[in-house]
């Protein structure tokens, strides 16, 4: 999810004096939804923007590939698929077929943490996707004349997005290392050897387990308000009965007590890089208080041209051609704390590691000027205020928080939240995040797919670079 | 992990067509919701505006005519080094001092050279206005490329072109414009290459700046918190000092190369990779809706179009395949793509060319029109949902010249495009034996030929 975001007439306010305006500003918001839930337990939201008369109608499953029983990765993934196919009152295909002839665009995405499904249309259409959508929740028709071919549409978007790719190959085996029980080790379209071997029944379980109204969130953008959409959500999501849902509970996190490294070596690498994953907590898990810390954090520490990362490797050492940071703590389980950096030609990643090992130790011993805290905090802000000028990014950044375990108010707070962190509460997230034995060193490398190379420090000249 | 769902056209669906689609007429709503202004400043400069007060933002598009494609010969990738660096410290600021205001700022500032134009984008909180558009003026009239920035520019785009070097769908897409524009600058990347990057000097951007930004080859859009008044003035604050005109520059028409044509390039990879093109039309072509509705059946109508039916839904040779049409100030192609395991790439090309032959012999049916025209034209205002598209779309406009009216021109202009309209644009434009394939990977039974 993209960041979080805030809120605009305060910010007129509180420029002049960042720090000392933020007491007033408690009740700030960014996008001011109305919500209200139906008798069977689905919640609706509704963010109005009437800008252009058009809605996004997005409706979010509380599930993700995090939450597939053992064996079956992949399932909430290719489910996702058949939902596109025949249901009891719609044949292969006509979904998307009346969205189109509504002049509509629609969707879906699968996460770690939920399922989403969305059509943005002209505000007069959307009783006509509201009807669908409602439909296919529980009516979907799964057999193997569709698991077939879409298995193989789904073992070539696996071979698109990452056995195709180094760096994403990479990717998914530094992920599978950093988390060590929790179930985000698993890539989410899931691992090929179990894709193959899912069957009709895997798909019906985990759809009949998991697509029920009280596991379900309506979030509708755009020119609408509750008034209008009220009636409509009960006409036809408010008919579907209640099920029965599993309480979400995963695998959790041993403590990590080494460090690791992960290597790819690939005759077609060209161009080097480093990465380094700290396990980190989210919003939701872990030592939660550090998770608004780490987002300014990555902010000063990696997030641009004037981060210390980028001024350090980039502009002042010269052996990176890019180097920054990453933080997400918009998750239902653990997160990871990023470092990356791509070495100028002829640089070894030893020299990378050392400056960066410094940069750590110097944030672990002095945390941050007041100086970066406030310009941090100022452009994370200002994100808050932008994010509201698209009518559908309130739609995706209210979704992905309620079903991973925030709330409105979290998301609303957001922007004042992060104006309270203090210099000394970065300090301490970086002294408890930014550990070797918590973390896992990724290298990708020019060479041989020689599994055992050791993973070091002297990524050969770049031929033909 | 967005994924692009499933689908499936079929036949039974006549009915539902015929209930909605008189009913899409979307011109009235969306003419009230972009009401364009054309603002004329003080000093006689011109842009085209959008106001709108609800949130305290003001976004800015502007480009100037001429690109990549002007790049000099040895020197190409000059206008994307440029884009590159001139965010790296002008006036008084250096680099470091340059990116430090644009964050204290809250400001985005974007370069970006294309082909035909170079273009710019700035989003801003309309309280740091005079003072972001001060750091745009400086960007554009005084930019420094002082030595160490513009090598650290160079540095990273090389390391980009690294990078693209390893993405098969990269190296197919630039073999493939080499082959249809031999020896025409938009035969070359934009970006250069590891060849042409070193040999540009700081002269070269200097000169590029001096020659190519002025007012006779601008366009301007904004959209957002500021009134015509104001925007008036802060035009001529930031442009009102460039050179009445651009350094005059002449490139000629070419016609993509036609022959049917496979280019196979191995690489260790489970998936091929396949890009393909033909001759196109250009923007300004009187046949462009036809040709753009064509397309919209054959490759470009996402879950709808024959391509992915035939590739995706019927056989599950591929999760993506796609066409678009592909317009340049001086040509215009059609291109797509698709990619499939190894062992199928042979039969995806057959059906490929199936299709695009059976496309140009029989053309659309009455229902595929009808449900193209209901599509495109009601699907228009979903353009229109953030500053940065509206804006975007504007500078779009204006560089084609296409007119102030035209948004609310545009879905009568797909509305009148008859059934024979397109069925002669299709026999007129497609030729399966005129394709050029590039398949990247190592596709079972693919031959390469005509090279």
């Amino acid at each position: 999810m993209m960041r979080l975001i805030k809120l605009l007439g305060l910010l007129l306010t509180i420029y002049a004096g960042l720090t000392a305006a933020w007491d007033d500003a408690v009740e700030a918001a960014i996008f001011n939804p109305d919500t209200f839930t139906l008798r069977n337990g689905m919640q609706v939201v509704v963010i109005s923007n009437h800008r252009a008369p058009i809605v996004t109608h997005m409706v979010w499953y509380k599930v993700g590939s995090a939450d597939e029983p053992p064996g079956k990765t992949g399932v909430a993934h290719f489910l996702e698929h058949l939902m596109f196919k025949a249901t009891k009152t719609l044949q292969s295909g006509e979904f998307s077929k009346i969205v189109a002839r509504n002049g509509g665009q629609d969707n879906a995405f699968t996460s770690l943490d939920y399922t989403g499904y969305h059509q943005t249309v002209a505000a007069s259409r959307l009783e006509a996707v509201m009807r669908i959508e409602a439909d296919r929740m529980r009516n979907l028709i799964i057999d193997a004349k569709e698991v077939e071919p879409e298995r193989q549409v789904v073992r070539e978007e696996r071979r698109s997005r990452t056995d195709n790719s180094p760096a994403a190959k990479l990717r998914e085996q530094l992920n599978a290392t950093i988390f060590l029980n929790y179930p985000y080790r698993n890539p989410v379209i899931g691992w090929d050897h179990e894709i193959v071997d899912l069957t009709v029944d895997d798909l019906r379980r985990f759809y009949d387990t998991y697509y029920w109204p009280n596991n379900a969130i309506l979030v509708v953008a755009g020119d609408i308000t509750a008034d209008v959409l009220k009636p409509l959500a009960e006409k036809y999501y408010g008919a579907i009965p209640a099920g029965k849902i599993p309480p979400r509970i995963r695998p959790q996190e041993p403590p990590h007590n080494a460090a690791r490294t992960v290597t790819l070596s690939d005759s077609r690498v060209r161009q080097p890089s480093w990465q380094r994953a700290f396990f980190a907590p989210s919003r939701i898990y872990g030592d939660k208080q550090h998770s608004y810390p780490l987002e300014v954090l990555s902010q000063v520490f990696g997030g641009g041209a004037t981060s210390r990362l980028y001024r350090s490797l980039v502009i002042e050492q010269r052996i990176a051609l890019s180097a920054g940071s990453f933080y997400d703590a918009d998750k239902l389980g653990p997160s990871n704390f990023s470092i990356f950096a791509s070495p100028r030609p002829g640089v070894g990643m030893d020299q990378i590691e050392r400056v960066v090992a410094a940069e750590i130790k110097k944030l672990r011993e002095n945390g941050v000027s007041q100086e970066e805290l406030t310009r941090a905090k100022t452009g994370l802000q200002a994100e808050a205020v932008y994010v509201r000028d698209s009518m559908g990014a309130g739609a995706r950044v209210l979704g992905a928080a309620l079903s991973s375990g925030q709330t409105i108010a979290d998301v609303e707070a957001w922007p004042d939240r992060i104006g309270r962190v203090t210099a000394d509460q970065i300090k301490a997230a970086a002294n408890a995040v930014l550990r070797q034995k918590r973390a896992v060193t990724g290298y990708l490398l020019p060479g041989q797919p020689t599994p055992n190379q050791p993973q070091t420090n002297r990524p050969q000249t770049n031929k033909g670079g | 992990m967005i994924k692009m769902p499933a689908f499936r056209l079929l036949l039974a669906s006549a009915a539902i067509a015929a209930t909605f689609l008189t009913t899409f007429l979307m011109r009235a709503p969306l003419a009230q919701a972009i009401d364009i202004q054309k603002i004329v400043s003080p000093k006689g400069l011109t842009a085209w505006l959008v106001e709108d007060h609800s949130n305290p933002i003001i976004t800015v598009n502007f480009a100037f005519r001429g690109g990549a494609a002007l790049d000099p010969a040895g020197k190409e990738g000059l206008a994307n080094l440029v884009a590159s660096t001139i965010d790296e410290g002008a006036g008084d600021l250096d680099s470091q001092a340059f990116q430090r205001a644009l964050e204290d700022f809250s400001v985005s500032l974007n370069f970006r050279a294309g082909q035909d134009s170079f273009s710019g984008s700035l989003r801003t909180l309309t309280r740091n206005r005079d003072r972001v558009f001060e750091l745009l003026k400086l960007a554009l009239t005084r930019p420094r490329f002082d030595a160490d920035a513009v090598a650290r520019m160079k540095s990273q785009i090389l390391a980009g072109l690294r990078r693209r070097s390893e993405n098969p769908r990269q190296i197919a897409g630039r073999m493939l414009l080499k082959t249809l524009f031999p020896g025409h600058s938009y035969g070359n990347p934009v970006m250069g290459s590891a060849e042409t990057i070193p040999f540009i000097k700081i002269v070269d951007l200097k000169l590029f700046q001096a020659q190519r930004f002025a007012k006779d080859n601008l366009v301007v859009s904004v959209v957002g918190d500021v009134t015509a008044v104001a925007l008036g003035k802060l035009l001529d604050s930031v442009f009102g000092s460039l050179p009445e005109t651009a350094s005059p520059w002449k490139l000629p028409d070419i016609m993509a190369t036609a022959g049917n044509r496979t280019i196979v390039i191995d690489k260790p990879i489970p998936q091929s990779v396949i890009r393909f093109a033909q001759a196109g039309i250009k923007r300004n072509d009187p046949d462009f809706f036809a040709a753009y509705i064509m397309n919209y059946v054959l490759g470009g109508g996402g879950f709808e179009s024959r391509l992915y039916r035939e590739i995706r839904e019927k056989r599950g040779l591929a999760y993506s395949v796609y066409s678009y049409l592909s317009p340049y100030n001086h040509t215009g192609i059609i291109m797509g793509g698709s990619a499939t395991a190894n062992a199928r790439a042979a039969e995806t090309i057959k059906i490929l060319k199936n299709e695009w032959r059976r496309m140009a012999d029989q053309g659309l049916t009455r229902t595929e029109l009808d449900d193209a025209k209901t599509y495109l034209t009601g699907s228009y205002p979903l353009r229109f949902s953030s500053s940065r598209q509206i804006a975007a779309m504007m500078t779009g406009i204006q560089l084609e010249r296409l007119g102030i009216k035209y948004i609310d021109q545009r879905n009568s202009f797909i509305n009148t495009v008859t059934l024979d309209d397109v069925n002669q644009v299709a026999k007129k434009l497609l030729d399966a034996d005129a394709l050029t394939l590039v398949v990247v990977g190592r596709p079972d039974g693919v031959q390469a030929e005509g090279q």
